[in-house]
């Protein structure tokens, strides 16, 4: 099978991401930070749990800077390294971490896009850092599921789906 | 698999349904979510035309429940069909774990499949994932029209398999769903793999859950 994307994240990970973000959140004075993978799926979640369905905003998420990316190089950038979604008091900014995750910033009145950017362009040299720790890891480890996984998921699978 | 999340505790699976425009992708969609329960279900989310033509994509989350301790979930993904939308349908591609290709048996639209199915290989190698190595199966929809081609016929174009390389591998190989055919077998003296196929009438949902717990199957054993 084809593994080369293949990556793990781990409880560490998620609480040394978790730390940064939480700082960032107060330092920002911005709701939710959500980190989404570029295939549509979240990693993880810090500050004020949304109130929104969170699968369906992430695989949006994805579709999104996907398809922002690609504007990006029908104008010749390589990338638009960061997206802003203004609604009238609920707002978005969306920054690339590492080519391979989305950091989504959710923000109300209570600050500005400026604070915002400020704050977020440290946050995510050091998201990319961590990030490319992670992603190096996995070529020499590559995740599996445990033995009994398969039989387990393949039996709910013929419950679920009939048969 | 492109993700396991330890500390969520998630294992997401991505399938993409991929084939000629009109042939029913998204009408596969639609039945799995009316027919899964509504426990099991999440948002469906269709990004269409007026027109109800598929225009990034569709999107339906289909819960397994925990399975050893994990949340285990599919993404089921359509692609637009239509020739000028690649640029989104090859974005729908990245980080795929398993393809279905829904063929549309109408002998009229036996070229749109053969360009669909060339262009989802093209899309893949770009990707740099090998089609051949990946869950993926066909689903010839439409299997109840007048105007269906033979199945022997569609196998030929879309189906016609790929020389087996490992010598581990070259065994010939029952195909499960159809007793007395093979996914691999000897032609002419050269070990040969197809991709397991099923029929379908996707709005009335015959061949639809077939379909996908073939190519569910096919990825979880992948993580294994």
């Amino acid at each position: 099978m084809n593994h080369a994307a293949s990556w793990s994240f781990h409880e560490e990970d998620a609480r040394r991401i978790s730390g940064r973000l939480e700082t960032f959140l107060v330092e920002a004075a911005a709701r939710t930070a959500i980190l989404v993978d570029r295939t549509g799926q979240t990693l993880a979640t810090v500050g004020e749990p949304p109130t929104f369905d969170p699968v369906a905003f992430a695989s949006l998420t994805a579709a999104d800077f996907s398809a922002n990316d690609q504007l990006a190089r029908l104008l010749g950038e390589e990338e638009f390294g960061a997206l802003f979604h203004q609604g009238e008091r609920e707002s978005l900014y969306l920054a690339d971490v590492a080519r391979r995750v989305i950091l989504v910033v959710l923000f109300d009145t209570r600050t500005t896009v400026g604070l915002v950017k400020l704050r977020v362009r440290p946050v995510v040299r050091e998201l990319t850092d961590i990030f490319q720790q992670m992603f190096e890891r996995e070529d020499t480890h590559r995740p599996q599921v445990d033995a009994g996984f398969v039989g387990e998921a393949s039996d709910e699978i013929d419950k679920l789906f009939g048969r | 698999m492109s993700l396991i999340n330890y500390a969520s505790r998630e294992i997401n699976c991505k399938l993409v349904y991929y084939g000629p425009g009109l042939g029913g992708k998204t009408t596969n969609l639609e039945y799995i979510y009316e027919k899964v329960a509504p426990a099991s279900k999440g948002k469906m989310i269709s990004l269409a035309t007026e027109t109800e033509r598929t225009l990034f994509f569709d999107f339906l989350p289909v819960d397994l429940g925990s399975i050893r301790g994990f949340k285990t979930r599919f993404h089921l993904y359509t692609v637009p069909g239509q020739v000028y939308y690649n640029a989104s349908r090859k974005l729908i591609l990245k980080g795929v774990d398993g393809v279905v290709f829904v063929g549309d048996s109408q002998i009229e639209r036996m070229e749109a499949n053969i360009e669909s199915m060339q262009n989802l290989y093209d899309n893949m190698v770009q990707h740099g994932y090998d089609l051949t190595r990946l869950p993926f199966v066909i689903q010839y929809n439409k299997r109840d029209l007048p105007n269906a081609a033979p199945v022997a016929e569609l196998q030929q174009n879309l189906n016609p398999g790929w020389p087996v390389e490992d010598p581990a591998r070259q065994r010939q190989t029952v195909d499960p769903d159809r007793p007395g055919e093979f996914l691999i077998e000897q032609v002419d003296g050269v070990w040969m793999e197809r991709v397991p196929y099923f029929e379908g009438v996707a709005v009335r949902g015959d061949g639809v859950f077939d379909t996908l717990r073939a190519i569910s199957k096919l990825v979880l054993k992948s993580l294994g």
